[in-house]
């Protein structure tokens, strides 16, 4: 008789949390099936000897006290969030066994999303979902699993197939994913459903202690209080009328075919988040040049084109020089839809004193890939600027007096170089090489330190040789 | 020294694993998704938790859970997402749970636009979700502060228990400037509070639910004599130009780069301005506004919005100084020469 009665370890001994003068009984009512899921994993806890592992996570229904009465990790989830709550839970401790503990209105109503890609993301957790076909708690509303013509408070005539559609299944649908392992249904119904439970209740928390991933119980729980029947009727009620609807049976127990998941445990290293994150300790490339850095005078760029054509780099590229020397530099990007449309721009400021806005609506140097650009940008130059105009692509003559412009065929200097994408660089030595504000080799250096293609750095550097001599020769 | 030329969103996402961060769940949209990129990338090779989340709502209930697992969590997103994380927001806050959340602004309302804008200023500084909160905002304006911030974000959140925000706006996560990262990782600690799946901590729970009035309020009260602390030492800023000042500007975040380069010019014409910036939106560094109050004529407030923060400038004030707004709004950035005369025509007011 004692061994029958005895309290599983998996409980406290007493629910000091609970609030009242009885702390030896559940908040639950007379008949509720909670009341005997929860004693079937206490006991699970104790019998798996998993019970300082476990995590608990109740959510918001009647077992949102669940941390009143289970002897572990108890995290309380928001309303249909457990499984989101469960898969960081499990993953932040993946020795743990985490119980992800749902009703009806929870799982199969407003966590309808949370509950599938856990599901299909094969999360290292066992999900006990109870069914009881009525929200209980908030008062006796329908539940997605409400039985067609059920009376409940929001279904005051029935439940109406066509107005509120169909009980949902929820057992089949997350049988039907690949990464579950174990989906069964179960019920509390009778002695002998109770042992039964018990048992895929275990199968499926020691599935989870083998680290096979995903598990998922049903289970058909009676709700007397939220039905308006008595308890041996709500038993009744389940046997007859629910187990039509939601058979009970295992629809998917793929266990001992599955490997088990691989556990990760962060490193703390620095020398490890270091190379994970690519930081590496700087080299100077330039010694520094005060007096440089004193005479320098604000560059603002607005570098535009076609996609493709090198625009960002272009920008990143001479910012990374002005910060090598000691300069301050923005960048920044034309970015989202406004790229789609196949063009591209970004703004720089280089300059020797903080920089405010890194917007540039004049600028005092343009680079133009593209005639669109061109078009787009030259009368936004400030009067006595630079253009470098692309004329392999751009036939048109400058209409601005105001403004110097270099016409340079960039893509031709590229394509004979063998690397019709340094149309860029090309650009960049002719600015470097007019502007005279820096050697052309500060930019071949530049390029050997950074240039991530490797293969492409002796064309690249042809390219910024030949561009510098075209503009020696015409311009200079 | 560790100094990289790096967007501001990239500069979150490579501070956050330097600041002892090893999980992240977020959901991606412009225009911070380089954030979610770079962690995609990052956290795996050095063991640490990436998931991409099915929905904004999920993403921040599963920082929830690797928060009350005692773990370094952040997610990020833009306007519109964040939104919809507003329930976690308010959970994290009742359960008091340390989290950084990220917001890169984009303009509203409703799907709005990819630009940037400081629309979200009510629904992050004045608590987007329901129920007696505060949560800590931190305002990056460069991608240097973008770094500082993130790891000052999750020292002050396990300080104080509680979710900080970053809040940025799209441009200051798209533009690359030059970022010195320091040089040391920050390492995690056990949390006595925490949930760690082991006999040590399985006394532990994490939870907001009181149904006894009178216990909830108590949770409030305690809340609330925590926010006091915290408005008492955390508030920041920055101040330019403003010992001689007859107007001086207030602007945060992208809003102050604009800001700065105006008052810049209109130092040059002679026009006695400064700025004040905030770094911290909540608190909002009250203490040091209202003295300035008391030596400059006006205050000129900037933001791309309607007119959010500007309340809290106003009410700092107290009505003894005229406080003027301007603002954009729509992703719309003012130009130089429009934010300039504007301040003139304020200046010129009084």
């Amino acid at each position: 008789m004692g061994k029958i009665l005895k309290r599983p370890k998996g409980f406290f001994e007493t629910f000091d949390r609970k609030p009242g003068t009885d702390q030896r009984v559940t908040h639950y009512c007379p008949g509720c099936g909670h009341g005997r899921v929860h004693k079937l994993l206490a006991e699970a806890m104790e019998e798996l000897e998993v019970i300082d592992r476990s995590i608990f996570i109740s959510p918001v229904g009647c077992s949102v006290f669940g941390f009143y009465y289970f002897n572990c990790g108890n995290i309380q989830a928001a309303h249909g969030r457990a499984p989101a709550v469960a898969t960081a839970a499990s993953r932040s401790n993946p020795d743990s066994i985490v119980i992800c503990y749902q009703g009806d209105g929870d799982l199969a109503a407003i966590g309808t999303a949370e509950i599938l890609h856990a599901a299909n993301r094969g999360e290292n957790m066992t999900v006990i979902f109870v069914n009881n076909a009525i929200y209980g708690m908030t008062g006796g509303q329908m539940a997605p699993t409400t039985l067609e013509g059920q009376i409940t408070a929001t279904t005051p005539l029935g439940r109406d197939l066509a107005n509120e559609g169909y009980p949902m299944r929820m057992a089949e649908i997350i049988s039907q994913l690949h990464a579950p392992v174990y989906v069964a249904r179960e019920a509390v119904s009778d002695v002998k459903s109770v042992m039964k439970a018990k048992r895929s209740i275990r199968k499926a928390m020691q599935s989870q202690k083998d680290h096979k991933g995903f598990s998922f119980v049903e289970i058909l729980a009676t709700c007397p209080t939220g039905w308006k029947l008595d308890p041996i009727e709500s038993i009744q009620y389940i046997e007859k009328e629910m187990k039509e609807q939601f058979p009970i049976k295992v629809f998917k127990d793929v266990i001992s075919e599955r490997e088990p998941k691989a556990k990760h445990y962060p490193s703390t290293k620095k020398e490890d988040i270091f190379a994970a994150v690519n930081l590496v300790e700087n080299v100077d490339l330039f010694p520094r040049d005060q007096e440089f850095i004193d005479n320098f005078s604000e560059q603002r760029f607005r570098i535009a084109g076609f996609g493709g054509q090198g625009v960002l780099m272009a920008g990143t590229t001479l910012a990374y020089l002005a910060m090598e020397h000691g300069l301050e530099t923005t960048w920044l990007p034309s970015y989202g839809p406004e790229m789609r449309g196949g063009t591209a721009n970004c703004h720089v400021i280089l300059s020797n004193k903080k920089i405010g806005a890194p917007m540039v609506e004049t600028p005092n140097v343009l680079i133009a890939l593209n005639l669109p650009s061109y078009d787009q940008f030259e009368p936004l130059l400030e009067s006595g600027g630079l253009i470098l105009v692309n004329s392999s692509i751009i036939e048109r003559e400058n209409k601005r007096d105001d403004v110097t412009t270099l016409r340079i065929p960039m893509n031709e200097i590229a394509e004979s170089c063998g690397v019709r994408a340094a149309a860029n660089m090309a650009a960049l030595s002719a600015y470097l090489t007019y502007s005279k504000l820096m050697k052309i080799d500060r930019l071949v250096t530049l390029i050997k330190h950074n240039f991530k293609k490797r293969d492409l750095i002796d064309k690249n550097i042809a390219v910024i040789e030949k561009a510098s001599e075209y503009v020696t020769k015409h311009y200079l | 020294m560790f100094k990289e030329f790096i967007k501001g969103n990239e500069a979150i996402a490579k501070a956050a694993a330097l600041a002892g961060c090893t999980q992240y769940y977020g959901y991606p949209i412009t225009p911070s998704s380089e954030i979610i990129h770079a962690v995609a990338d990052y956290f795996p090779k050095f063991g640490g938790t990436f998931v991409q989340a099915e929905s904004e709502v999920a993403a921040i209930n599963m920082a929830f859970g690797a928060a009350a697992c005692g773990k370094r969590v952040m997610t990020a997103s833009s306007s519109p997402g964040i939104s919809l994380k507003q329930e976690g927001v308010s959970y994290l806050a009742g359960a008091e749970l340390p989290c950084v959340i990220i917001d890169i602004m984009r303009a509203g309302p409703g799907l709005g636009n990819i630009w940037p804008e400081q629309g979200d200023y009510h629904q992050i500084v004045k608590g987007g979700g329901h129920g007696n909160y505060k949560t800590i905002v931190l305002a990056p304006n460069s991608p240097q502060e973008m770094c500082d911030f993130t790891i000052l974000a999750f020292e002050l959140a396990e300080k104080y228990r509680g979710p900080v925000y970053v809040l940025s706006d799209a441009y200051t996560g798209q533009v690359m400037e030059p970022v010195i990262f320091p040089d040391e990782v920050k390492k995690e600690k056990r949390q006595d509070w925490a949930i760690y799946g082991d006999k040590e901590s399985s006394g532990n729970v994490v939870y907001s639910i009181q149904m006894n009035t009178v216990e909830q309020e108590k949770v409030n009260l305690r809340l609330d004599k925590k926010y006091r602390e915290i408005e008492k030492c955390e508030a920041r800023y920055e101040e330019y130009l403003v010992d001689d000042a007859e107007m001086i500007v207030v602007s945060y975040g992208i809003s102050s780069r604009i800001a700065h380069s105006a008052v810049d010019s209109l130092r040059e014409e002679g026009f006695k301005v400064g700025m004040f910036t905030p770094k911290t939106l909540w608190p909002y560094p009250v203490n040091r506004l209202k003295q300035l109050s008391e030596k400059c004529r006006s205050f000129a407030v900037l933001e791309l919005s309607n007119g959010q923060m500007v309340e809290d400038v106003r009410l700092t004030v107290e009505g003894k100084r005229p406080v003027d707004f301007y603002g954009r709004m729509g992703g719309a950035i003012p130009s130089q020469e429009e934010v300039i005369g504007v301040f003139k025509d304020f200046y010129n007011k009084y």
